[in-house]
């Protein structure tokens, strides 16, 4: 990150040279939160169009190919669409809570993008608690939701919003019990430390050794995304939409790039607990030393972004294989289910680290 | 035993795989989507689509105003209205069909003694004003008189099934 900033002055040294440091860094931290914020809005617009295309083709379908060269313009015409359609607040509604809940939602899920390590040099905010910033900020979001469900005065987005707070209530839980085998394999709650703690090959990554933990993680982090199979709070066939049956226009546009930024991060962060964040595949594959493919062996944000798409596949691939889980189902699987194998798996992980088992062995001596 | 199994089974989320392997067989497979206006799908002689009235080679209405089609409609989509002509035949003045109520059933053309009231094989038609539904006779002889020639075509290449 140092490195990119110094360069980044040099640049534009004409403009910034004059400034005081603090202000020269304010500039150019500003500067790469535009960039990223960009990027991951980007990024969603892309995704819903991954999701399409791949849903589509699940179904033996081809998905949109009409708007620009392979469809790939939806997104575009598909948001401009929202954007001129009019915004309607009901009458009844606190108009207040209405207009800010989307904000509420869409926020945390962007702000979390501060302390994701993109590659080995660039983070914008390297701080040493980016763990509990990320699980506070996950659980912000759902403010958003509740509100939206309680502002719009309605029925159903009322269910929804309360089904809404149950599910993120049981799962969080889960989800921060499997952080803590994380925390405990890696000794930090710095991201970027967690991803240097499973540097050196596939072998170190997280996955192998605490693998139950990653399953609870993804399917916790499907569960606090409301996304199929675990979508009871937008359940169409009951519902008609959930928390944002009230909202159109751009208000909906917000919780919709809410929901899939919350997707792209769930996703960047169990490649980042589990999966090793920007480490290569190929590392330690010494063979490949001093040939053509030595580049692959470096840790680069392709690898990040190779895995995070992944997942976003696995999210899509979900959606397009199971059913809506029935909601007494949802809470006997967070409760029942979840939390127990964590436990369970963190005292099985206690006993390695004290029998000096795994690639973390060297952390505790 | 079997218990151990299906607990087994359960932590290995085995039915959940068969599941997903399920759909990603299918990812790979050939796609059944048809891209509509470039490619259509193949159509048969006997398809019911928009109607037609024909002639004769020599230019004289088939239509012998006999009502059979009238009175076989089940939606009640046909109006008809004649008198005798100056040639002293009895002729049709007025054939509306209403395309709103029609149900494309085929009946007025089983009906018809003369193979004048035919349903060609169109099917990409629109209406854009109020009034637009109403298929007068001078539309459905248009019709007839544009498309004789596939009219003419799919009557003879279904002749021998009927």
């Amino acid at each position: 990150m140092a490195s990119i900033n110094e360069f980044v002055l040099g640049m534009w040294e004409f403009v910034l040279g004059p400034l005081a440091p603090i202000t020269q860094h304010l500039i150019v931290t500003s500067m790469w939160i535009v960039v990223v914020m960009i990027s991951v809005i980007l990024t969603v617009a892309f995704t819903t169009y991954f999701e399409r295309k791949v849903i589509g083709y699940m179904q033996g379908r081809i998905g949109p190919n009409r708007v620009g060269p392979l469809g790939l313009g939806q997104p575009f015409a598909d948001v401009i669409k929202l954007l001129i359609k009019e915004v309607i607040i009901p009458q009844k509604s606190n108009r207040f809570l209405f207009v800010i809940a989307p904000l509420l939602s869409l926020i945390p899920a962007l702000a979390t993008w501060a302390v994701i390590p993109l590659s080995d040099t660039f983070v914008i905010s390297n701080i040493d608690a980016g763990l509990l910033y990320v699980l506070a900020l996950t659980s912000v979001s759902v403010y958003g939701v509740i509100l939206a469900g309680w502002a719009s005065n309605s029925k159903y987005a009322f269910l929804g919003a309360m089904r809404a707070a149950a599910q993120i209530v049981a799962y969080e839980i889960a989800m921060g019990f499997a952080l803590v085998g994380v925390l405990m394999a890696s000794g930090s709650l710095n991201l970027g430390e967690i991803t240097r703690a499973q540097a050196g090959g596939f072998s170190h990554w997280f996955l192998l050794w605490l693998f139950p933990l990653f399953l609870v993680f993804f399917i916790s982090g499907v569960a606090e995304t409301h996304r199929a199979p675990f979508d009871v709070t937008e359940g169409e066939s009951e519902i008609v939409a959930g928390f944002h049956v009230e909202y159109s226009g751009a208000a909906f546009v917000l919780f919709f790039l809410a929901e899939y930024a919350n997707i792209i991060l769930i996703s960047a962060l169990t490649s980042i607990f589990f999966f090793g964040g920007y480490a290569s595949f190929f590392e330690g594959w010494t063979f490949l030393e001093g040939s053509i493919l030595a580049w692959l062996m470096a840790p680069a944000f392709g690898w990040l972004a190779l895995k995070t798409c992944f997942f976003i596949f696995v999210f899509f691939w979900l959606r397009a294989t199971f059913p809506r889980y029935r909601y007494d189902q949802i809470m006997r699987l967070g409760w029942k289910v979840f939390i127990p194998v964590t436990i369970i798996w963190i005292a099985v992980e206690g006993v390695m680290v004290y029998l000096q088992i795994g690639p973390w062995s060297n952390l505790t001596g | 035993m079997d218990r151990v199994r299906s607990f087994i089974k359960t932590f290995l989320l085995w039915e959940l795989w068969q599941g997903l392997s399920v759909t990603l067989r299918s990812f790979f497979l050939p796609k059944v989507t048809l891209n509509y206006p470039e490619e259509k799908a193949p159509q048969s002689v006997r398809f019911r689509g928009l109607h037609a009235l024909r002639r004769y080679p020599n230019g004289e209405e088939r239509c012998i105003a006999c009502k059979l089609c009238e009175a076989v409609c089940p939606a009640l989509a046909i109006t008809i209205e004649s008198e005798v002509g100056e040639d002293g035949t009895r002729r049709t003045t007025r054939y509306d069909i209403d395309l709103f109520k029609c149900i494309y059933c085929g009946f007025c053309e089983e009906a018809c003694p003369v193979d004048a009231i035919v349903e060609t094989r169109i099917h990409e038609y629109h209406m854009e004003a109020a009034g637009e539904n109403i298929m007068t006779k001078d539309k459905l002889l248009a019709i007839g008189d544009k498309f004789e020639a596939m009219i003419s075509a799919d009557k003879a290449a279904d002749a021998s099934y009927k």
